[in-house]
């Protein structure tokens, strides 16, 4: 580390511009404490963003950025870190320019496990073109482009990023800073492609989208906070937690039917198998508390890591190592 | 035929053209001879004409797979109009290339496919090898199946190993005809079948038995192409695409920067990314991406990190890069575009040559987005504007587009070895420095290029981005006095380059009655017409243009000196168009083809002559 900064130094000098009360204030605010206790030089910093509200959060950072084109941010970031594999890459994406548009590129990225943080914005609507469904909205919904309700099955960015052999999921919500900022050091920390869901509200166009789990009364009966080591207990008292039955993960409360502590599942985000994962991704209320935190996180190999080793056995075992000695090389024949 | 004794013709040059079923490896036994020919000193020229299935169905017209080789003891220009030599595997292959052989020329037929069933598939009505129609040819008929089958019979070989050296008697033939020596090839088997000494020994012996096979029947003169006279120095056998390739290696490690190539397969560019992807020893990174975008968009990624990064594709997905371009001409960063065109529109005729994605590469994006456009205009000059275009968008900052065609990708030359030292030197903008307030977008006031600042480097941090951005502070803005001034300011800065690029020359009369016109891959063919005509005694020269946008300064200065300008293309006109914009003085003929072939000497020769 060459330098040490603050939160205060990660701002820019051009005004925010989000509506008042947008989620995205929040995220940004958690991106900026995140980084300095990540310890990467700043100028190491790349932020690359598509299109959409929240891919303006590159002009606010004072870091190396690019908002570049609807939904390519996946693919130009993985350039960014396969030229230079120093780099600290954070992609920001929304769910219409990560899932609808950038769907392609999102799903190869993490495939790939190039060693990238993808921040998804998560307000299940297009924000930027004011009001139409995107990939991750409800079911049903009304909005301007499905009047009569949508009659789309959405996607669930956890089970998409399993599905796509993802080593790293973490899942936070736009009012707890503290936790996106601890989903985003791991984030950062991982090996491999990150991918961070933030549930985040569009004061505008799709208010309240999470108020199922976000409501201020509710929320610990309807969250569940998942740390890797320890047991997965939620609820206003603690005493609620979920227990593996048969293939089915089900709730119960401690101290009835016989539950004690000792029964609830232990959470194991490292291990390879995502059976478990992908159930604990698809929890949903009314039957379930939403799991927040890190879900997933494994060791595979990287695309990045892999790209320099192969270079680097290319290099010491050719015999080539210059333009000069390519030209000489194989079949010439001479006119004299 | 009591004696042999060999005859030995000495010819200027002949073009040999192998066809067969796509599996019969043509493309292998066309490589050989032609491989073999350079090595022996020939001037050579190649052109690989298959079809865009990887199995067609056997015996059938649509499955045929042609090489055609040109090999002179001058210098040669072109893969050949028509062919001396015609070796057809089956009657599919006969049928579908009897229209490229001269009158008289030597066809060499497997015999033993020329049975009802092959016949039947091929269309024919009657045997061509018995109903005199091949009258006019001086016609081999040899049992190269049964041949081939008899002379490996006494091996362990299965009955399918055997018949694939088949075309190996094939090239024995020809090797006869031509007095080409064995030692290439032989070694060539030596390393492909390293791990299968039977095979080593099966090609061997077929390709020996081919050879005895022609040197008994005597069927016809042994022909000599002498070595030829060229240039003296070191040469080796180059295609377009890998030309390409090495030019943008050479690029880099004259830049002293990485090679970053994000990609995605498409014919006929594939071979690129595939030569690239050999190269890591030098450092070269290849990303397959997962398509054409993201082929660009890692491209543009590697570019601000501070790598040479290029984009390899051929017209379809030029036209699916268009965003992205436009992305590197607002973000200002360096980045190649090869667009090895093909027949379009579409997905048109893959595997075949045009020149119809001009107006693209000028024009096709949204908003006023200029790139520079260059096109190489030999398989062996691919490494030149490849290496070119890598300077070019180092020093000025803004999105370069190389036009190769399918021609000139396949098509092979020989290429003259030369030192790094010998190509001119290339300075990236790089800027490592803080200088003063504003300083990532700061400009060189003759080029107008940016500065290119890459993450890593201490106290420069910015953001560039896909919206307009203020002129002096680089911040996004929408003021519209000042997106006028960008537009503008990016359109300046290509046309700046015009000082940089060198004069249009001109081959043959400095003044005269006809300016043959054209751009890119049609070269050879142009050129060639050209000579003959001059030889003709007529007055008649070539401009073939290798910097499209811009123009060289010098454009209208050649076009005054001739009387008619003849635009020669394979399109219906984009280039003919394009100078009606540019240097609207003038009036332009036109002579266009789209079959998905190159022109021939022949039918440009009679164009001009309808204008002299």
């Amino acid at each position: 580390m060459t330098q040490t900064y603050t939160a205060q130094d990660l701002k820019s000098s051009v005004e925010v511009k989000w509506c008042a009360g947008c989620g995205d204030h929040a995220v940004l605010n958690a991106l900026q404490k995140a980084m300095p206790q990540c310890g990467i030089p700043i100028e190491n910093i790349v932020v690359v963003s598509g299109i959409g509200c929240s891919s303006r959060l590159p002009y606010y950072m004072n870091t190396y950025g690019m908002h570049t084109i609807h939904g390519r941010a996946s693919a130009i970031a993985s350039g960014v870190k396969s030229a230079n594999p120093q780099l600290s890459v954070w992609q920001i994406t929304g769910d219409g320019d990560c899932l609808a548009i950038g769907g392609n590129h999102f799903i190869h990225a993490v495939r790939r496990n190039i060693d990238i943080n993808i921040i998804l914005f998560n307000n299940e609507i297009y924000g930027l073109t004011k009001g139409q469904y995107s990939p991750t909205t409800k079911r049903g919904q009304v909005t301007k482009t499905s009047p009569m309700g949508t009659i789309e099955t959405p996607f669930n960015p956890g089970e998409l990023t399993i599905g796509c052999r993802g080593t790293f999921f973490a899942r936070a919500i736009d009012n707890n800073i503290q936790l996106c900022t601890d989903v985003m050091i791991q984030a950062q920390n991982h090996k491999g492609t990150s991918v961070v869901e933030v549930l985040q509200n569009c004061v505008i166009f799709n208010n309240g989208a999470h108020e199922y789990y976000t409501n201020r009364n509710e929320k610990e009966d309807r969250q569940v906070i998942l740390e890797h080591g320890k047991a997965m207990v939620f609820g206003k008292e603690k005493n609620k937690g979920i227990v593996l039955k048969g293939m089915e993960l089900q709730v119960v409360t401690i101290g009835k039917d016989g539950i004690t502590e000792a029964d609830i599942l232990i959470h194991d985000a490292h291990n390879q198998n995502p059976t478990i994962h992908n159930m604990l991704v698809s929890m949903k209320g009314p039957d379930f508390p939403i799991a927040l935190g890190v879900i997933r996180d494994v060791t595979e190999p990287t695309y990045d890591d892999a790209l320099i080793e192969q270079i680097e056995t290319a290099r010491n075992t050719s015999h080539i190592h210059c333009m000069d000695e390519l030209f000489s090389s194989g079949e010439i024949w001479e006119i004299k | 035929m009591t004696q042999l004794q060999k005859q030995i013709i000495n010819l200027n040059n002949v073009t040999i053209r192998f066809t067969g079923d796509s599996g019969d490896g043509m493309q292998l036994v066309g490589t050989l001879f032609s491989d073999t020919s350079a090595l022996f000193g020939n001037d050579v020229s190649t052109f690989p004409d298959y079809p865009s299935e990887i199995r067609a169905p056997q015996g059938t017209v649509a499955g045929v797979s042609g090489f055609q080789v040109h090999i002179g003891h001058n210098k040669i220009h072109t893969p050949g109009d028509y062919c001396d030599v015609l070796v057809a595997m089956n009657p599919a292959a006969l049928k579908a290339n009897l229209k490229w052989a001269k009158r008289g020329a030597t066809i060499i037929v497997d015999a033993d496919t020329f049975d009802d069933k092959h016949l039947q598939k091929a269309g024919y009505v009657t045997n061509p090898l018995t109903d005199n129609s091949l009258q006019p040819y001086n016609l081999i008929c040899a049992p190269i199946s049964s041949q081939t089958h008899a002379c490996l019979s006494d091996t362990q070989l299965d009955n399918k190993s055997i018949m694939r050296c088949k075309n190996m008697f094939a090239l024995g033939i020809t090797y006869s005809l031509f007095n080409r020596p064995f030692e290439h090839t032989f070694t060539y088997f030596e390393e492909k079948f390293a791990k299968y000494p039977a095979l080593i020994e099966a090609n061997k012996k077929v390709l020996r038995e081919g050879y005895i096979f022609a040197e008994n029947t005597h069927a016809m003169p042994s022909a000599s192409i002498e070595p030829a006279k060229i240039e003296k120095g070191k040469y080796r056998n180059m295609n377009g695409n890998t030309a390409v390739a090495w030019g943008l290696m050479a690029a880099a490690e004259k830049s002293q920067l990485p090679l970053f190539l994000g990609s995605y397969p498409i014919t006929p560019a594939t071979d690129i990314l595939q030569e690239l992807a050999k190269h890591k020893n030098l450092g070269v990174k290849t990303f397959q991406a997962e398509d054409e975008i993201a082929g660009i968009c890692t491209a543009i990624g590697a570019a601000y990190a501070g790598n040479l990064a290029v984009t390899t594709t051929s017209g379809p997905g030029l036209a699916l890069k268009t965003e992205a371009i436009g992305l590197a001409c607002m973000m200002e960063i360096p980045i190649v575009i090869v667009n090895v065109q093909r027949g379009g529109p579409s997905t048109g005729l893959p595997t075949k040559t045009e020149q119809a994605d001009l107006m693209q590469a000028i024009y096709g994006r949204n908003g006023e987005a200029p790139c520079i456009v260059i096109a190489a205009t030999t398989p062996s000059d691919c490494f030149y504007y490849a290496y070119i275009a890598a300077k070019l968008t180092l020093e000025h900052m803004t999105p370069v587009i190389l036009l190769t065609d399918g021609f000139l990708a396949n098509g092979s030359q020989p290429w003259k070895v030369i030192t790094m030292n010998e190509l001119p030197p290339i300075t990236p903008r790089l800027q490592t420095q803080k200088l003063s307030e504003h300083t990532p977008f700061m400009r060189n006031d003759d080029t107008l290029a940016r500065n290119w600042v890459i993450p890593g480097t201490p106290e420069l941090m910015h953001r560039i981005g896909s919206l307009e951005k203020d002129f002096v502070t680089g911040q996004a803005s929408h003021v519209p006095e000042n997106h006028h001034k960008m537009v503008t300011l990016r359109k300046e800065k290509v046309e700046k380059v015009v000082r940089v690029i060198p004069p249009l020359h001109t081959e043959g009369e400095e003044y005269g009655d006809l300016l043959v016109v054209g751009w890119g891959g049609t070269y050879g063919h142009l050129l060639s017409a050209v000579q003959e005509l001059l030889l003709e005694g007529k007055h008649i020269a070539l401009a073939q243009f290798n910097y499209i946008y811009p123009l060289p300064a010098n454009t209208k200065e050649v076009f005054k000196r001739y009387k008619k300008i003849l635009v020669c293309e394979l399109n219906l006109g984009q280039f003919a168009n394009y100078l009606r914009i540019e240097c609207q003085e003038f009036s332009y003929l036109q002579y266009n083809k789209v079959q998905g072939l190159p022109f021939t000497v022949e039918e440009i020769k009679r164009e001009c002559l309808k204008h002299l």
